[in-house]
């Protein structure tokens, strides 16, 4: 690619300001703009529903530093979404009246939080976490003795319990599921999770089906399919996020579960990239299925590889899923794909830090999921996570002993 | 005010190529011992959030924050790109008698 291509960059988050700094990092001297929907200058997520909620002192904390992408020399555009994407002429409409043409387009609108479907669920005010904005309306609202219910038992949904509760809000967590975080967390660490969020005094329901919210009064009322009423003065939804894809479908592009990219992020059209929560990737690292993931790493990986892949790198993206969530002070860990296959050893005890670790059939490593404090398991896990990324073998006496350090294993 | 050498620790307290906390007067930092036995002394918290660096892993040269992966390079307390962007400032340290000593 010339270095002096002009590139417009849709959506601000991790990916899109990873994308940003990748380029200029990688000499790219072109003009480079951002194009952020939100009002905010790029900040980071993961804060959102922990400390930022917590704490009403704190403020955003700017992506790439604080004066990271003005010292890059990368234009942002705050507030600003993409209308239309004109790849014919290779222009983006933007909704402040302003047109970008670019040479090559990168895609990172990331997802929006899932809405509920129920009735009534249109006429009672049902909140969401996705941007600063939900943040602050939350902030506001989740006070004691606010009774708050919260729909679902994701990480967003259990991760706000935790905070409601810490602040001394009255909590109740409604799943669907028989189990919190059946998606992602393996049982047994999951088990522990919840049996925290008990002992905290969250009321966790599992298996529960809700027909119906209403308002009573100045309560909300949410229905049980079993017919249980409870009351609350708030109620929360954090039911997943499916990806933005609208811009790219009304430009023809492929869509398969998000905005569908080959193994180097390229969409159907060759000047156009899609990185992050967005897209749908084929994945080189497990014979190229095609995955969406929704995760901090995940959304700079891309954005990184994205930029190279933009400057005429065509390696495959290969990197190991990571991901974390903090609730009380329990820390997880989670790296590669929770498959549930082959065999599990575990490393540790409830309590004390307890990791568990994945084996394919032929003894390699392939993924591990951590819980305790950080100080229990944070050095653990990021060695297990190199062990994970060389699909290591290794004894598995030697995973199961926490007696031995796992850091010899990486001179192996 | 004149500088001020702190008693911290034992060296053999410290692995080679690992890293300890220490806590003092209500600051943490956090102390390291490289392979090759050199002693070195940074603030303990991570730039990023506020996370203890001595439960991170040391590799070489470079202290790794155990939540996000911010890296530093624990001699000089350079941050060593995303999504740490601020250095870490660093303490000079001697070892009299087998204990490690910074200056604060």
């Amino acid at each position: 690619m010339p270095l002096n291509d002009r590139i417009v960059i849709i959506g601000a988050g991790e990916a899109g300001v990873a994308a940003a700094l990748e380029l200029r990092a990688r000499g790219h001297a072109g003009t480079i703009t951002l194009l952020g929907a939100e009002a905010e200058a790029p900040y980071e997520r993961p804060p959102l529903s922990k400390a930022f909620l917590m704490d009403d002192s704190m403020a955003p904390t700017p992506i790439g530093g604080a004066a990271g992408l003005e010292t890059a020399n990368i234009g942002v555009r705050r507030g600003c979404t993409a209308l239309r994407l004109e790849r014919a002429s290779r222009q983006v409409i933007a909704s402040d009246g302003t047109t970008h043409s670019y040479d090559q387009a990168l895609i990172a609108t990331g997802a929006r939080a899932r809405r509920l479907r129920l009735p009534g669920a249109g006429d009672v005010p049902v909140h969401y976490l996705r941007t600063m904005a939900d943040a602050f309306t939350l902030r506001a609202l989740v006070q004691p003795p606010a009774r708050i219910g919260i729909i679902g038992a994701g990480f967003i949904g259990l991760e706000l319990a935790a905070s409601a509760r810490k602040l001394g809000c009255e909590v109740t967590v409604f799943e669907l599921a028989p189990r919190i975080l059946a998606r992602a967390v393996p049982e047994e660490l999951a088990a522990l999770i919840a049996r925290r969020h008990v002992s905290e005094g969250v009321m966790l329901m599992t298996g529960v089906a809700l027909v119906d919210v209403a308002r009573a009064g100045a309560a909300l009322q949410v229905t049980l399919a079993d017919g249980r009423g409870f009351a609350f003065d708030h109620l929360i939804a954090g039911v997943g996020a499916e990806p933005e894809t609208a811009l790219a479908a009304e430009a023809g592009l492929a869509i398969s579960n998000g905005i569908a990219v080959d193994e180097r992020l390229q969409t159907s059209d060759p000047a156009i990239f899609a990185a992050g929560d967005c897209c749908a990737f084929l994945h080189a690292r497990y014979d190229m299925a095609r995955l969406r993931l929704e995760s901090w790493r995940n959304a700079q990986a891309q954005g990184r590889h994205a930029a190279q892949a933009m400057t005429g790198v065509g390696t495959p993206f290969h990197a190991l899923p990571w991901f974390w969530s903090d609730q009380y002070d329990l820390h997880l860990q989670i790296c590669g794909l929770n498959l549930h296959k082959g065999v599990q050893v575990r490393r540790g005890t409830p309590g004390e830090g307890l990791i568990l670790f994945d084996l394919d059939d032929a003894g390699r490593l392939t993924g591990a999921s951590g819980l305790g404090t950080i100080s229990q398991i944070g050095r653990d896990m990021r060695i297990a996570e190199m062990l994970v990324e060389r699909a290591a073998v290794i004894d598995p006496s030697v995973l199961a002993d926490s007696g031995r350090p796992l850091k010899a294993l990486l001179r192996a | 005010m004149g500088e001020t050498w702190i008693d911290a620790c034992a060296f053999s307290a410290i692995e080679p190529e690992d890293v300890t906390r220490f806590d003092h007067k209500g600051r943490t930092f956090a102390i390291y011992r490289t392979e090759d036995d050199e002693v070195y002394a940074t603030d303990g918290l991570c730039s990023h959030e506020q996370v203890h660096l001595a439960d991170g892993l040391v590799m070489g040269h470079i202290i790794e924050c155990p939540k996000h992966n911010g890296r530093f390079d624990l001699r000089s307390g350079a941050a060593k790109g995303a999504p740490v962007c601020i250095d870490l400032k660093t303490y000079a340290t001697r070892i009299i008698d087998g204990r490690i000593q910074i200056c604060l």
